[in-house]
């Protein structure tokens, strides 16, 4: 099993929604995000691209962070998902120094803390809150072993890209172009 | 044009707008124990050459100081901790791919073996030390004894602690400064310039001194090759390294790095112990201090331009 996210970047509107979601559904402390909206505009007006994106970790399958983690806190569980342990956390640092993404942050508590791909509802056979709660429905989740999974079928369908892969982490987030 | 923008607003604390997880305190570590590591390993080697008479500076006095150097690097390391609490879980895994778990684990075994080695010339230095207990002088005469022993392990860990301070940085192929394995040789050898130069501050041996401004010398020629080395590397890499440069060739780091760490902290003591040995008479400790102020000023720019260098995005 291997789970993957995609983003449509032709049908993500930059509402925000999916941080609000995440902040909500897994308690985020104030003034801190799990997921994040990216604005990229290319171009001379009024020739101008805009691409947006809802970004997190990226859930790589070669992870510099669980790498890095002197204690073993950070690990894979099943479907590669990449977790941090807060009781075995020492707060080094080195995993927020290790990501290429800037996905990981120190928690007001203590533990480094990011997106879980919502792991407590994704075993449940739910989906992760920002795909469930996003308006315009441009975020697939789903096993990339499984061919019948939605973010199988649509990765099969349409043009993507991952951010970065030139940094070797192997990243499980597909943006749709 | 290109602009990118996070419009949900991410302002994670020490991560944006750039991120800064760590501050003075790991730069001010990797500087310690680079420096202990330095004095060490010159115990050690010059102890197992057989120089004890010719060389007590650096046998028996300057490895003194080498436990307080690392306590307060390991106090300074816990300082920077999050989640201080929980420290302990260093010590409950092994985890050979962490650079930051075997460096760990190293200044486990270095701390106390630079207080054994320190208390076994203690009544040589102070000769009024008593140390109170029975057990005590016996442990001590063991000590003695295997002196040897004791010398193979701690130059095996010295090199260890002494390239760790680099390779810890060197692991993190997110941030392109510091993705290179010149880092690891770098931190070393100018760690070993640092002890060399703490050595000869301390020596009263005018011999001693002479031999460590000569050693002191050579290393910072090696410095400065890993230096231009380092350079060269990225300058003939991909854009990210190349951005990674310009913040050396040209970008915020450009005037601190090249005139304190470089000018000040290398070429000025290699020129000043340079014509000490030409027969000049320098006093020791301007070259001595210099190099330590151009050590710390090294690994300080490292460790935050590194935090500045990022994978374009």
């Amino acid at each position: 099993m291997r789970y993957a996210m995609a983003v449509d970047t032709k049908k993500c509107v930059g509402c925000g929604d999916c941080v609000v979601a995440c902040q909500t559904e897994n308690n985020v402390p104030i003034g801190y995000c799990r997921d994040w909206v990216v604005e990229n505009t290319v171009g001379t007006y009024p020739q101008l691209e805009l691409e947006i994106r809802s970004e997190r970790c990226n859930h790589c399958n070669n992870s510099p962070c669980v790498r890095c983690c002197p204690t073993g806190a950070s690990h894979y569980v099943e479907g590669g998902i990449v977790l941090v342990t807060p009781s075995d956390c020492i707060g080094c640092g080195a995993c927020i120094a290790s990501c290429p993404y800037d996905a990981r942050y120190p928690h007001p508590d203590g533990y480094v803390d990011k997106c879980t791909f919502c792991e407590h509802r994704v075993k449940n056979g739910q989906k992760p809150a920002c795909v469930d709660v996003c308006p315009t429905h441009c975020m697939y989740f789903g096993d990339l072993d499984d061919p019948n999974s939605e973010v199988s079928k649509i990765l099969k369908k349409r043009k993507y890209k991952r951010l970065i892969p030139e940094a070797g982490t192997d990243p499980q987030l597909y943006f749709l172009i | 044009m290109i602009e990118e923008l996070i419009t949900s607003g991410r302002m994670n604390y020490k991560i944006d707008p750039q991120l800064h997880i760590w501050g003075w305190e790991i730069p001010f570590y990797l500087f310690l124990g680079g420096l202990a590591a330095g004095i060490l390993y010159f115990a050690a080697y010059y102890y197992l050459r057989g120089r004890e008479k010719e060389m007590p500076a650096a046998i028996k006095i300057a490895p003194m100081l080498t436990p307080f150097m690392l306590v307060i690097g390991l106090g300074a390391l816990f300082l920077d901790l999050h989640h201080k609490p929980y420290f302990w879980r260093l010590y409950t895994a092994i985890k050979l791919e962490s650079p930051m778990s075997w460096g760990a684990w190293t200044l486990m075994v270095v701390t106390p073996l630079s207080i054994i080695w320190s208390a076994t010339y203690l009544r040589e230095i102070y000769p009024k030390w008593d140390w109170k207990f029975k057990w005590l002088y016996s442990l001590e005469t063991f000590f003695i004894n295997n002196r040897k022993v004791l010398a193979w392990i701690m130059i095996f860990f010295a090199v260890i602690l002494g390239i760790y301070t680099g390779i810890l940085l060197s692991a993190f192929n997110a941030r392109p400064l510091w993705n290179t394995s010149i880092l690891g040789p770098l931190f070393l050898v100018s760690g070993l310039s640092a002890g060399a130069a703490t050595i000869m501050m301390m020596s009263k041996n005018h011999l001693e001194r002479n031999m460590f401004s000569r050693m002191d010398l050579v290393l910072i020629g090696i410095e400065l090759f890993f230096i231009i080395h380092m350079f060269m590397g990225f300058l003939a890499s991909t854009q990210v390294q190349l951005e990674a440069a310009k913040l050396f060739l040209g970008g915020p780091y450009t005037l601190p790095f090249w005139t304190i760490a470089i000018f000040t902290g290398m070429i000025l003591p290699g020129v000043l112990e340079f014509l000490e040995i030409r027969g000049r008479h320098i006093p020791a400790y301007i070259p001595g201090l210099l190099i330590i102020v151009g050590n710390i000023t090294l690994r300080f720019i490292i460790v935050y331009a590194g935090q500045a260098s990022r994978y374009l995005y």
